[in-house]
């Protein structure tokens, strides 16, 4: 069960109509390491999960994805706001504009739409986490390269923002694997086979 | 205190106490942690009554209509719009 709370997680109020700087955000939106992907793995992965620490890990984890899910929408909405026919043509939004007009679609900045196929959920409490660290690593990579392109200090707000709490779930998500590899009394050898059916 | 005050004191209470939250998942027995983390979440309760009071519901099926005869969920802007944060709603 969900609650929803009529706020952001971090303020964004963006006065300044970007379409082609749009573009680029939806990345983190619907592309390959956006946020998106992130709640939908963490909460499918969550079912599988061991250890106490684990599963809420993952849940809470799971859950912040999902606000920030909201901000990358809400950024992409604000920098399409009041687009006029000559932006959208300059941008190279055109092409989104023609399927999407300034609607909010899960696609990545090079308009494709988002797929589960992003993701996994492999049934491995290790491998999980190994993916979520992983996940983490490349998220941050995506906001250094947006926040590269960015000039905008409305936008580079929420993205430091963002950045951030890529850093800390990486670290929890590390923390989550030392105390799931403690339970399974795995020692620190890089290759751990785990039998779904065998009981851990 | 200004709607656009106490909004921006809850986010910083509520957001504290999801960084704390996640710290206390891999970290379930650190008594000051815990300690830290019931203070944040009382000073959030507060504010977010004060909020409320001003603003209307935060929360779908959480929050009381405080309004006799109009229903304010629908009412104010919604936070994805421009200026939700920062200039007077409703």
């Amino acid at each position: 069960m969900w609650i929803y709370e009529k706020k952001l997680e971090f303020p964004i109020n963006i006065k300044k109509t970007d379409p082609k700087l749009a573009k680029l955000m939806m990345e983190q939106y619907g592309g390959s390491d956006g946020e998106l992907g992130a709640g939908l793995r963490y909460l499918s992965q969550r079912n599988t999960m061991i250890t106490a620490q684990g599963k809420a890990t993952l849940n809470d984890i799971g859950t912040e994805e999902l606000a920030h899910t909201e901000m990358m929408a809400t950024i992409v909405h604000q920098l399409l706001q009041g687009a006029t026919k000559e932006q959208i043509m300059a941008s190279g939004l055109d092409t989104y504009y023609v399927n999407h007009g300034l609607g909010v679609f899960p696609c990545n900045a090079a308009g494709d739409p988002f797929t589960a196929a992003y993701i996994q959920s492999k049934g491995d409490p290790l491998t999980d986490l190994y993916e979520d660290m992983a996940a983490e690593k490349k998220a941050l990579k995506t906001y250094d390269y947006l926040i590269d392109l960015t000039t905008d200090p409305d936008v580079l707000k929420p993205l430091r923002f963002l950045r951030e709490r890529e850093i800390v779930h990486f670290q929890r998500f590390g923390e989550a694997l030392d105390i799931v590899r403690q339970h399974l009394n795995e020692n620190c050898v890089f290759d751990m086979p785990c039998n779904p059916l065998r009981k851990c | 205190m200004d709607k656009e005050t106490l909004l921006l004191k809850l986010t910083e209470l509520d957001f504290m106490a999801v960084d704390l939250g996640l710290y206390l998942d891999t970290h379930p027995n650190n008594a000051e942690a815990i300690a830290e983390y019931n203070r944040i979440v009382r000073a959030a309760d507060a504010v977010r009554g004060k909020y409320e009071r001003v603003a209307g519901p935060l929360c779908s099926f959480r929050s009381m209509n405080r309004c006799e005869d109009k229903w304010q969920w629908d009412d104010c802007p919604w936070p994805w719009s421009r200026n939700f944060n920062f200039k007077e709603g409703c």
